[in-house]
């Protein structure tokens, strides 16, 4: 059943993202029709207006949504020029049935796992060892969702590693107080300083949150680390190769590191 | 001349049924769908759950204590909204209707900000050794929040509408004020007594907004049926559809039980 009503909503969904395309099908070189993930949202609209600024012609349309679902619009004929997905899966599915050029795929931005406690520390966590004092009420977004699945993981990891003392992973949900329905609820608790511990992306931190908080970074060889990826499709519009470019320019990635992203190292 | 009458009414109770009809079937279809969906044996099956379990123990203790907490310290209120004229009666009989119209989100933020450890009360309750954010406490405060207002507001209606005469006839027998209470006011009074309890226990017994913020989700801890059932929904449809329907089960026998009695209490007085 659950599938069922999935099914349809991505069928209806499916259904309004064609009719947007066709209404946005008139030949106009200028637009560049980008489906990106809905982590990107705010970190693509400010790329937007800058590359506005450098472009004034350009005529950039988003289509925000959950990977999945944008991949369903695409394989069901929407018109897409760029397409920005959350995980290598998504993009995979995108180019066998929705025409990006696999040529053109690559990678612009990674998304950590990240500890944040708030800014004045009571529970005096410093790194991934102190989580499991026992003095720290500690918030994680619930397993239902993929954020709390991965803090797991990482939690997982940790204990692995050897690098903790045995029995971390179990110390550390010990100290659980809560698992939140969703990620910002994560973040506000901590931001509000009833928890003393979450476990978030740092995309989701927002601007304004930054100053409430503080990070401390999980070492990669421990994350569970999201990579984007980005394709142009074989009948994209003249400036979306461009768009990709400026994306990936020097600039572009200042700006997704603004939000919270980590750019792609050479 | 009787006739027509009586034919006429039938008329108009037709017309009634059927204007009626729109309503009642809107109101029963979702109830009886989740009934259809739910195979009895899947029940049976997910009662062994653990988790299951925990949440019914929880939602069935915290909202004992909520109704006990809204019927000692909400009824002395009531009472005093109804018999007294004080300034700004008027103006606290609004605020005690905020709670019911507020989001449920907007409550488990203001518990936050009252309760919570940087709250107002924060570093009182921490000198104290309390913090009541994310245990069985802020669950019922969470509870107690959102429901007593119902229960205040019905017992008020109750308590303003005893006919003071039968309280003036025992005061002249010479009983205490707090045995006309009892023995006469609360009698009086007890349709809408027992009505407002039963409104307010099953608003406490649905409660999710104002607990999910205030208490978190910890099943065993503050991991109620409605947010068993929401946080479930995601992950196993059939633990939430069998929460689902114990809740409107039990809900629904409760409510049938307290009218039933009441209805027999009313004839005998």
């Amino acid at each position: 059943m659950k599938t069922l009503s999935i099914v349809a909503l991505t069928a209806v969904l499916a259904l309004f993202g064609g009719e947007k395309t066709v209404m946005a099908q008139s030949p106009k070189d200028s637009e560049i029709i980008v489906f990106a993930a809905a982590s990107l949202t705010e970190a693509f609209q400010s790329i937007a207006q800058d590359f506005k600024a450098a472009h004034p012609k350009a005529n950039i349309q988003f289509n925000f949504g959950g990977s999945q679902q944008l991949v369903q619009q695409i394989a069901h004929g929407a018109n897409v020029d760029v397409f920005a997905s959350a995980n290598a899966k998504q993009m995979d599915a995108a180019v066998t049935s929705g025409g990006i050029d696999s040529a053109s795929v690559r990678q612009f931005a990674r998304n950590h796992l990240v500890v944040i406690v708030p800014a004045e520390n009571a529970a005096q966590i410093s790194s991934l060892a102190d989580l499991a004092n026992g003095l720290a009420k500690i918030v994680l977004a619930d397993k239902s969702v993929p954020v709390g699945q991965y803090a797991l993981e990482v939690l997982d990891r940790c204990e692995k590693s050897g690098k903790f003392p045995s029995g971390y992973k179990e110390n550390v949900l010990q100290s659980v107080v809560s698992y939140e329905e969703n990620v910002k609820a994560v973040l506000g608790k901590v931001v509000l300083g009833e928890a003393d511990a979450g476990i978030v992306y740092t995309s989701d931190i927002s601007r304004d949150s930054t100053h409430k908080i503080r990070q401390i970074p999980i070492p990669d060889s421990l994350n569970v680390v999201a990579e984007y990826p980005i394709g142009i499709s074989r009948k994209a519009s003249r400036f979306s190769k461009e768009f990709v470019e400026y994306l990936c320019s020097s600039k572009g990635q200042a700006t997704l590191k603004q939000f919270g992203f980590s750019t792609v190292g050479k | 001349m009787a006739e027509p009458q009586a034919s006429k009414n039938t008329r108009e109770s037709r017309l009634l049924v059927a204007a009626s009809l729109p309503m009642l079937l809107f109101l029963f279809l979702p109830c009886l769908a989740l009934i259809v969906r739910v195979a009895p044996s899947s029940i049976l099956g997910n009662l062994a759950n653990t988790q299951v379990g925990e949440a019914i123990l929880l939602s069935g203790t915290t909202t004992s204590i909520s109704l006990l907490l809204t019927i000692v310290a909400g009824t002395p209120v009531a009472y005093l909204l109804a018999r007294r004229r004080f300034p700004g009666r008027a103006i606290l009989d609004t605020l005690i209707d905020l709670p019911i119209v507020l989001p449920p989100s907007v409550a488990g933020i203001a518990l936050l900000m009252a309760f919570g450890r940087r709250g107002l009360l924060g570093d009182v309750l921490g000198s104290l050794g309390i913090s009541i954010p994310f245990t069985q406490a802020a669950v019922i405060l969470a509870q107690l929040f959102v429901s007593s207002p119902l229960y205040i507001k019905a017992a008020q209606a109750g308590f303003a509408s005893v006919d003071r005469e039968y309280e003036q006839a025992a005061a002249i027998d010479g009983a205490s004020r707090w045995k006309i209470f009892r023995v006469v006011t609360v009698p009086l009074s007890l349709y809408a007594l027992a009505g407002g309890a039963v409104m307010a226990w099953a608003r406490a017994l649905g409660e999710f907004g104002a607990t999910i913020i205030f208490a978190g989700n910890f099943p065993g801890r503050t991991q109620t049926m409605p947010l068993a059932i929401y946080i479930g929904f995601e992950i196993d449809l059939n633990i939430a559809l069998t929460l689902a329907l114990i809740l409107l089960v039990v809900s629904f026998i409760v409510l049938a039980v307290v009218k039933g009695f009441l209805r027999r209490r009313l004839v005998i007085v």
